[in-house]
């Protein structure tokens, strides 16, 4: 059953680095990670890749694989034929700490600039009333692993390093969604999102649809709502007139306080 | 060679649900609070935690409350549980829940808006909050973005987000520094590197809160990931703590069998709680002559009347798949054994023929999603091979019930690391608000025990240098021992030796090779630098799954009887008397695990009264049977 | 006893911030350029197409008319292709018809949350695939002008309403023979009335439509009405990429059609 495959796996340190020929042995029913971990195991023990529950959960070893951004415990060697020589390389757009390993903190920098759940002061936990539909859009966005391949693949940072203060990646654009859309969140988040987010810069090419390992419709579903509830507050003259007779700011609730 | 230090008031070890919850809490008493993890901030264990949390808010079924649940969970452990423990986490499971609702956590809903609760095995009525298959991911989610929002607030306040609490990701504790050598010196903080650049840290501090999670990488088929290495156990042990039912591991009746490389991956229990079937090569249903004396009354005895079960569980009694998962575990070896099993050694379990595609994909969306990409088996159509897998271990430090405290004075453990709560055997969903419950009261006790202290605690240099030296240790011997060999042996003897079913000469068997792969692991040295370098992590990771292996397979060998996660072949009851026993293990001045016996603390008399004289009477002594009469007669 | 803590001192490697030197704009083994490769030449092929029509004289023959064409608004047009009799622009409009009123749909298409994609990736190669490397030094998206302008989709949407609406009343039209009886069927009849169809789709199945029926609220369960909407909405907007470009086709090939009849080249019974 067993095969010999061709690796090229980019190895290096801080930046600097070549992509090394390998050729390894392959069982059925293996995934890539199962053939890096051979790797490690036989001929580069000090190879590192970053893994942790090998069943697609935490989002951890994502690295890209002929190009594409993967995780490495989801793909299988037989989604390849046995004669392709199969190139893994670390995510592009965050900077290397060796080999397959990325500081991903990029992420968690971004994640620290989302102002967090806001409940209104006077629900108590435990007197939280919300329907299964009116969570489902946000319980979508939950699903999220944080492997930040979308982050990753997403080209205004990946191809525009000077971007990257400017916008918090499609994860966290998701992120932004996903509160906005709670029942209970009171926050106001749509000028926040194309002002300080960069909602914007987002062109809605998918690229972070394509990648998820979640299948999450991040463009369909998070990014493309958010920018019309942007339309809403900042570029609809008929609300923006309405809101100014009205004195109620365009509100995405027209029954009153989000909270309600 | 520098290392880099840091002076916390609490340092809490893992970032899986009962740190995060400690942290959060030693935050919110105002400690200056360091959360150490090994891996990635949100990717502790905790992520892959799928069936639910158990708390008995009676959302779905209005008769169910903390008594019912504190029945289940005695019996479930075969009442070896700390019944203290047991009790406080009965209570305080919903609040803890609905605190992770006020944070943002999204669960599934009732028709009138409020937690959706499911079935699971040893349950008595729908208990398990849940978001689909999921369900550890918000936890664990909600849970960091708690740890995010705390951080904000400090930022507003104080000009510094990581002021009062800071994650240490990708960092590796090696060891727990003490004031001292003595068994009862205080804490002063702990030591270890970061995996990214290999540099040494030692955190001053006069708390440590342990949640470092299981001990599973021990064995070869496991449910576990390369976290759980026992470290926590180990730290504890080294640092002059002990450790209880270290024997009782559970092994997951279902985790997937094929193809090899994912072996061991979970199937989660919802697959049955929804419907799910086992059944054997032969097409049967075999659970139904597994049911065992003490559950007799409990489960149905006909396929009627368990499938009757899942639209009307007031009228019926439950289906035998959704017995304990010890019961469900052994069934299925049995299956096997007698060659009753599915091509790869599994048996088959099918919902596929059981509830619509959707209806499958829309509940178990995950499970769907695995088994699709992992072994391309369309569970909508075709059953799934499953069979036993190493998934969680019972035992682990011994902890005061209400602070989480250990004997070593500054020592606190919370979650699976910590001993007692499960007693025997944990239910399904018992965890998750295991670590709610007790992280939360860890992180307070740690706060607490800050707050007494009148001198912060000071390490002595040549304990640091101790730690020092044994942490680059593997790095020196660059031509020792492949340690990844030695992994290997380690995982394949326990796997073998002391697994689901055990047998003395084997258990023996096993504290041979243990012993001599201590020595092998001694010389196992990783060539290359110290940045992100793997086989030197798993040269110092081999220590501890060394001494914890040891202790498993001593305290299995002692004890002389079949009771939850410990089966022996060659005593296959249960006993009364050995209930009232609890092994503690712990390490001798020399290095040498030591095994002791100690009397499990009795009931409290209110919480005796909770159960009826029948149910009682399976499992406890005459004598302890004749105090309950008497307080029965009392009152 | 309160110190704060200092972070990673910068002599750590991580702190030597480089992403990992590959030269290569992408590693991609696949045909990736193939998708973006027929984009270019089905959205080329249309432009081409259409730019043809605009000046093309021969938009009408009764009962037919040409939706690129229409509405007709001007006394220039012939008088049964007048949208509902009337020519309100007067005579001093002497430009053929759809330079009039094409900017509408054009403007739709044109700020259409896919087609959008489409020609980001397509025409201005940013990114033509995902993983592979744009060519362009400086990137700002949507943020400032003129991309910025792409927000006013929605106003298009509610001017799409009405040209489907305009088209949905030529295919009722084409329900008459060319004398003006009703009861008539031809293969004109058909395409006009498939192609309506699909355009409806299309419009109704747009992100904007999708946010206005419901997308905005947050309590769903409060106006069960609207909710159903945005149910029906979403299940077509899954498809609105297929939709985009069926309903683009459509329409091409039913003005193409009315075209042909109109000039002669197509002439059979049932035409
Ligand atoms: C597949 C699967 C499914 C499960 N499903 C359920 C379920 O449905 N319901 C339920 O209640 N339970 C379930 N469990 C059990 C439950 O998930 C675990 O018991 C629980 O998550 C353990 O949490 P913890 O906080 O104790 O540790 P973990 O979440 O495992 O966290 C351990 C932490 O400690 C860190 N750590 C370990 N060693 C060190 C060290 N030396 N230095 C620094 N950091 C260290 C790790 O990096 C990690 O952050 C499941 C378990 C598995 C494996
Ligand atoms: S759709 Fe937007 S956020 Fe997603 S990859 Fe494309 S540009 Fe980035
Ligand atoms: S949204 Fe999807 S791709 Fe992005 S981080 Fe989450 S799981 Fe990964
Ligand atoms: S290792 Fe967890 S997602 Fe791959
Ligand atoms: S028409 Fe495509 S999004 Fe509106």
């Amino acid at each position: 059953m067993g095969y010999k495959a061709k690796f090229r796996v980019w190895r290096g340190e801080g930046g600097e680095g070549a992509l090394e020929d390998f050729v390894v042995e392959v069982n059925e029913g293996e995934v890539v990670l199962d053939v890096i971990h051979r790797l490690q195991a036989t001929q580069a023990p000090d190879l590192a890749v970053r893994w942790n529950c090998k069943a697609g959960k935490c989002g951890s070893c994502s690295v890209e694989i002929n190009g594409k951004p993967r995780l490495g415990c989801m793909t299988r060697m037989s989604t390849f034929t046995e004669y392709e020589t199969i190139t893994v390389t670390p995510m592009r757009t965050f900077p290397v700490i060796k080999d397959l390993v990325c500081d991903v903190s990029f992420n968690y920098q971004k994640a620290r600039e989302i102002p967090s759940f806001t409940p209104p002061d006077n629900v108590k936990p435990g007197e939280y009333r919300m329907q299964q539909i009116d969570v489902e859009r946000s319980q979508e966005f939950r699903k999220c692993i944080e492997c930040f391949m979308c982050n990753n693949v997403c080209h205004v940072i990946r191809d525009h390093e000077e971007n990257k203060p400017a916008f918090a990646g499609p994860r966290f654009l998701m992120r932004i969604a996903e509160l906005d859309m709670h029942p209970y969140d009171v926050a106001d988040r749509k000028d926040s999102a194309q002002e300080e987010h960069g909602l914007g810069y987002c062109n809605i090419t998918k690229c972070c649809t394509e990648v998820c390992p979640e299948h999450i419709k991040i463009t369909d579903n998070a990014l493309i709502p958010m920018k019309e509830r942007v339309v809403d507050r900042k570029y609809d003259p008929l609300v923006w007139l309405g809101s100014k007779i009205f004195k109620r700011p365009g509100s995405s609730n027209p029954s009153g306080s989000k909270a309600g | 060679m520098d290392i880099e230090r840091h002076e916390y008031d609490v340092v809490v070890i893992g970032a899986g649900g009962a740190g995060l919850r400690a942290a959060i809490e030693a935050r919110q008493q105002g400690k200056r609070t360091a959360i150490v993890c090994k891996s990635l901030f949100g990717k502790a264990h905790t992520v892959m935690a799928e069936g639910g949390a158990a708390a008995a808010m009676g959302n779905v079924n209005s008769d169910d409350n903390w008594m019912v649940h504190f029945r289940d969970t005695m019996r479930g452990g075969k009442f070896l549980n700390n019944p203290r423990m047991a009790e406080l986490h009965a209570k305080e499971s919903p609040d803890r829940v609905w605190e992770l609702e006020a944070w943002g956590a999204l669960f599934d809903r009732t028709k009138d808006g409020r937690i959706s609760q499911r079935n699971f095995g040893g349950h008595e009525y729908p208990r398990l909050a849940h978001v689909g298959d999921r369900t550890g991911l918000e936890l664990i989610r909600t849970l960091q973005q708690r740890v995010v929002a705390l951080q904000q607030e400090d930022e507003r306040l104080h000009g510094d987000a990581e002021a009062y609490i800071k994650v240490f990701a990708e960092c590796t504790i090696t060891t727990l520094l003490k004031q001292g050598p003595a068994r009862d010196a205080g804490i002063s903080g702990a030591f270890g590197y970061w995996r990214e650049t290999g540099r040494l840290i030692c955190f001053d501090a006069p708390a440590v809160v342990l949640a470092t999670g299981g001990i599973g990488k021990s064995y070869v088929v496991t449910s576990n990931s390369w976290e759980y290495t026992g470290d926590g156990h180990a730290l504890a042990l080294l640092a002059g703590a002990s450790l209880i039912n270290m024997e009782f591991i559970q092994f997951h009746p279902t985790g997937m069998v094929w193809p090899p490389s994912v072996r061991g991956i979970l199937v989660t229990e919802s697959v049955r709680g929804d419907g799910g079937v086992l059944r054997n090569s032969e097409g049967k249903r075999f659970m139904f002559d597994y049911i065992p004396e003490v559950f007799k009354d409990k489960y149905a005895t006909t396929e009627e009347e368990a499938d009757r079960w899942y639209n009307d569980q007031a009228n019926n009694r439950r289906p035998p798949e959704l017995l304990p998962r010890d019961e469900v575990a052994r069934a299925i070896n049995s299956e096997v054994k007698a060659g009753r099993g599915s091509p790869h050694g599994g048996v088959f379990l099918d919902v596929s023929s059981r509830l619509p595609a959707a209806e499958i994909i829309k509940r178990l969306p995950s499970m769907h999603h695995q088994f699709k990409e992992l072994a391309d088996v369309d569970i909508t159509a075709e059953p799934m091979e499953v069979g036993p897998t190493c998934h969680y271990i019972m035992g682990g430090v011994e902890v005061e019930a209400d602070t989480g405290a250990s004997s070593v004075p500054g020592l606190f453990a919370a979650g699976e690391v910590s001993g007692g709560m499960h007693g025997s055997n944990r239910l399904g969903g018992n965890s998750l608000s295991d670590l709610l419950v007790f992280g939360r009261r860890a992180g307070a006790g740690a706060a607490a025990y800050v707050d007494r202290l009148a001198a912060r605690p000071v390490t002595p240099d040549d304990v640091m240098r101790a730690a020092e030296i044994e942490a680059v240790a593997p790095l020196s011997r660059a031509g020792g021992e492949n340690p990844y060999e030695v992994h290997h042996e380690l995982q394949r003897t326990m796997n073998e030796l002391v697994g689901i079913i055990r047998k003395a000469e084997e258990v023996k068997e096993a504290l041979e090779v243990v012993t001599k792969l201590k020595e092998r692991a001694a010389a196992t040295g990783a060539p290359g630098g110290r940045i992100y370098n793997p086989g030197w992590h798993l040269a110092i990771d081999l220590r501890n799954m060394l001494l914890v292996s040891d202790c498993v397979a001593r305290a299995a060998l002692i004890r002389e009887e079949s009771r939850g996660g410990h089966t022996r072949d060659d005593f296959p009851g249960m006993s009364a008397e050995w209930r009232r026993k609890l092994l503690v293990c712990a390490l001798t001045a020399d290095g040498e695990v030591s095994v002791e016996e100690k009397e499990q603390p009795p009931m409290r008399d209110d919480l005796f009264r909770l159960f009826d004289r029948a149910e009682l009477s399976k499992y406890v002594t005459a004598d302890e049977l004749a105090d309950y009469d008497a307080l029965v007669k009392e009152s | 006893m309160t110190q704060t803590t200092a972070g990673r001192p910068p002599s750590e490697p991580s702190q030597r911030k480089q992403r990992a030197q590959i030269k290569a704009r992408t590693l991609r083994t696949d045909r990736w350029w193939l998708a973006p490769a027929i984009t270019f030449a089905a959205l080329s092929s249309f432009l081409v197409y259409g730019f043809w029509a605009i000046f093309d004289k021969s938009y009408f023959i009764e009962p037919y008319i040409a939706p690129f064409s229409s509405p007709c608004l001007a006394t220039s047009c012939p008088e049964g292709a007048r949208f509902l009799g009337l020519a309100p622009l007067g005579d001093w409009w002497t430009l053929p018809p759809g330079f009039l009123i094409l900017g509408l749909p054009a403007g739709f298409r044109l700020t259409c949350y896919y087609y959008r994609k489409g020609y980001y990736r397509a025409f201005w190669l940013s990114p033509p695939a995902c993983g592979v490397g744009e060519p362009h030094k400086k990137y700002t998206g949507e943020t400032r002008l003129p991309l910025i302008i792409q927000n006013v989709h929605r106003y298009f949407f509610y001017g799409a309403i009405l040209i489907a609406a305009v088209l949905t009343w030529d295919a009722v039209l084409a329900l008459r023979d060319h004398e003006g009886n009703w009861g008539h069927v031809g293969l004109g009849t058909v395409i006009l009335w498939i192609n309506v169809v699909l355009i409806w789709a299309y419009t109704l199945s747009c992100h904007s439509c999708r946010h206005i029926t419901a997308g905005r609220l947050n309590h769903f369960s409060k106006h069960p009405v609207r909710y159903k909407m945005w149910t029906f909405v979403s299940k077509l907007n899954s498809r609105h990429m297929l939709l985009a470009w069926l309903s683009m086709y459509s329409v091409m090939l039913a003005d193409l059609y009315v075209r042909l009849v109109a000039k002669g080249i197509v002439n059979f019974p049932l035409a």
